[in-house]
């Protein structure tokens, strides 16, 4: 029998997928992603112990396979007899928290900035671009020091100097590729046929300039989780007895040469989420970036 | 080429002077009073206060607060700090060679290691090199470095006692600070192993400093090989019969030379930011250690001079790898 259907383009979602799932590293990455969140979601049900309660009895207890450890410590207690594994299953919590909202508010304004630069004047666009030129010129982790150092320490400022820091990316990325779509026949056509202003800007052309943009957010999502804790690391993000990955790292130097499992375990969970999540972001730059395509 | 370094050192002007407004706009427009914080819990009386503000001009219109400013960074007048008493532009340039000396180590292992590693990727793409040496690339792009300085410490400090914990030479050799480069300082000393002692406290901080660019040499020298790798100038020198080694060696890694040289020069600030965590852990007495310590200190002087000079720094560098583009393309030149 004759097949009567035509052959259908595969749907967007599903081209998307095939050429990300090419990328092994991708996929095991998002897994791994994917892993780490559910953990993060459900710490209140899988932690055996509270992240903050102290248990003078059992400081500096070694991992469960080292002598003089145990099975109630899994992964080992802090100097002051906190269960690790739990503190570091509520630290993802932090970690994946202070990613989605960096990323969201510096890619909002990074988009923004960047659509306004592209379509405005000249003379504008020339102001927005050094200003984001001025603030690329200081060290990302300097600046966002400066910032956190003047509005306090907490991790909400820490989030926001971050954001500021990451945000002239997001800037350059979406003005370059305004500038190459804006030319285009369909932009004109939709001007022509007018479109207004704010309507060309993001119903026209921003759709068309979101894959290096989604690639950038991946990044900078990396980026984020490791300048928070690398704060936190330094006393200017999270405070104790916040159980966020850099703070711990930050709390449990002195007894580096002590106790390795107090200053292992936290760096390995960031290292491992980071991995991932750049994982992914090179699978997102080979499906979504046909111009990076197998490189 | 003059017109290309006019335009581009003219480009230099308002990004400088927008550094300055940045660093001096710091203190002065974000909420807190810097006298108060100064002076800290033990609080100061009115008339101080008014005292207080007088002498550092904050009682002036911030126009004529931000002209005295800019006019005195012209001259070389960054203030003095709070705790020292020192002026700013003299502590910076006494920290800066251990810094400059940190960084430049870094940026030799991460150019040396990086760029084989890209080219050994590159040729052998798709098998087990290239599969082996990309995935460190990527652990090493995704390493908290601070971490990465902590383990370091353990394994080579502390299980096999190699490498000092912290400073740049150990406190048996003392001798005059000539270039500030203790590498060098110590060899001018002729002191029998000071020269050593300088290189075992260098070497885990250089490491851990150029773990980050060394990745990303890494990964960007395999992209710009394959490109070029895949040009027709490459088959032919592969026809004419010339050595693997002289084809890939000389001329694809020559053309692929300038995405790479972006990459180091946009490392830079890379470095400077790692400087800051690396200095921290290591006791390494330079800049990113020194504005550490401002900023614990509410010395604001200094963390505005140094956030301004770090700046000012890390534009120049891009500077240098502008013209160094205009030297090496002749095409970008002329746009």
């Amino acid at each position: 029998m004759a097949d009567t259907t035509t052959p259908t383009r595969p749907s967007r979602l599903a081209e998307f997928w095939q050429y990300f799932s090419e990328n092994r590293g991708a996929v095991i990455g998002l897994y791994v992603f994917a892993f780490f969140v559910i953990l993060a979601l459900g710490a209140d049900f899988i932690a055996p112990h509270d992240p903050t309660v102290q248990n003078r009895s059992a400081t500096l207890q070694p991992p469960f396979w080292q002598e003089g450890g145990s099975l109630e410590y899994l992964l080992g207690t802090d100097p002051l007899g906190r269960d690790i594994l739990s503190r570091l299953l509520h630290g993802a919590r932090y970690s994946f928290f202070v990613g989605v909202v960096v990323v969201v508010i510096a890619s909002f304004g990074g988009i923004v900035i960047g659509l306004v630069a592209g379509f405005a004047p000249k003379w504008l666009d020339t102001i927005i671009m050094r200003i984001m030129d001025i603030v690329l010129s200081f060290p990302s982790l300097l600046l966002a020091l400066v910032l956190v150092a003047i509005l306090g320490p907490s991790l909400l400022n820490a989030m926001i100097a971050i954001a500021i820091v990451l945000q002239p990316h997001y800037v350059r990325l979406t003005r370059a590729a305004v500038m190459t779509e804006r030319s285009k026949d369909y932009v004109i056509a939709s001007k022509v046929a007018g479109a207004k202003l704010t309507r060309l800007m993001f119903k026209t052309v921003l759709p068309n300039c979101l894959a290096p943009i989604i690639v950038q957010a991946a990044l900078s999502f990396s980026n984020a989780i490791l300048d928070v804790a690398a704060l936190g690391f330094l006393g200017m993000g999270a405070q104790p007895p916040t159980p966020e990955w850099g703070t711990m790292l930050a709390e449990a130097r002195e007894f580096i040469l002590r106790a390795w499992w107090v200053v292992t375990f936290p760096g390995l969970a960031i290292l491992i989420t980071v991995l991932s999540i750049n994982l992914m972001g090179d699978g997102l730059r080979d499906a979504l970036d046909p111009k990076l395509k197998r490189s | 080429m003059l017109r290309y370094l006019l335009s581009k050192l003219w480009t230099f002007v308002p990004t400088f002077i927008g550094v300055t407004i940045i660093s001096f706009a710091f203190i002065r427009v974000l909420p807190g009073d810097p006298i108060i914080v100064m002076a800290g819990e033990r609080g100061v009386t009115p008339e101080r206060y008014q005292e207080l503000m007088h002498q550092f001009g904050f009682d002036q219109p911030i126009h004529v607060q931000f002209w005295n400013y800019l006019t005195g960074v012209l001259q070389g007048d960054l203030g003095t700090s709070y705790v020292t008493k020192k002026p700013v532009w003299d502590e910076f340039f006494a920290l800066f060679p251990a810094t400059l000396e940190l960084s430049i180590c870094a940026i030799i292992i991460a150019i040396a290691l990086g760029i084989p590693a890209g080219v050994i990727a590159a040729v052998n793409r798709g098998k087990f090199f290239d599969r082996a040496l990309m995935s460190t690339a990527l652990i090493g792009y995704s390493m908290p470095i601070f971490w990465w300085a902590l383990l370091l410490i353990i394994v080579f400090s502390g299980n096999l006692g190699w490498t000092p914990v912290s400073g740049r030479i150990s406190l048996m050799f003392f001798f005059d600070n000539v270039t500030g480069f203790m590498l060098i300082d110590s060899l001018l000393s002729g002191q029998k192993g000071a020269f050593a002692s300088a290189v075992h406290h260098l070497v885990l901080p250089s490491i851990v400093l150029a773990t980050i660019p060394l990745a990303v040499i890494a990964r960007q020298t395999r992209s710009a090989m394959l490109e070029v790798l895949s040009e027709d100038y490459i088959r032919t020198a592969r026809a004419k019969g010339l050595s693997p080694l002289r084809v890939n060696g000389l001329h694809a890694l020559r053309n692929a030379m300038i995405p790479v040289i972006t990459v180091i020069g946009l490392s830079v600030g890379t470095l400077l930011a790692g400087a800051i965590l690396t200095e921290t852990i290591f006791s390494w007495p330079g800049i990113g250690k020194w504005m550490v310590d401002s900023i614990f200190r509410r010395d604001y002087p200094v963390v505005q001079g140094g956030l301004l000079l770090v700046a000012v720094a890390v534009m120049l560098v891009n500077l240098v790898v502008d013209l160094l583009y205009g030297l090496i393309n002749p095409k970008i030149r002329k746009r």
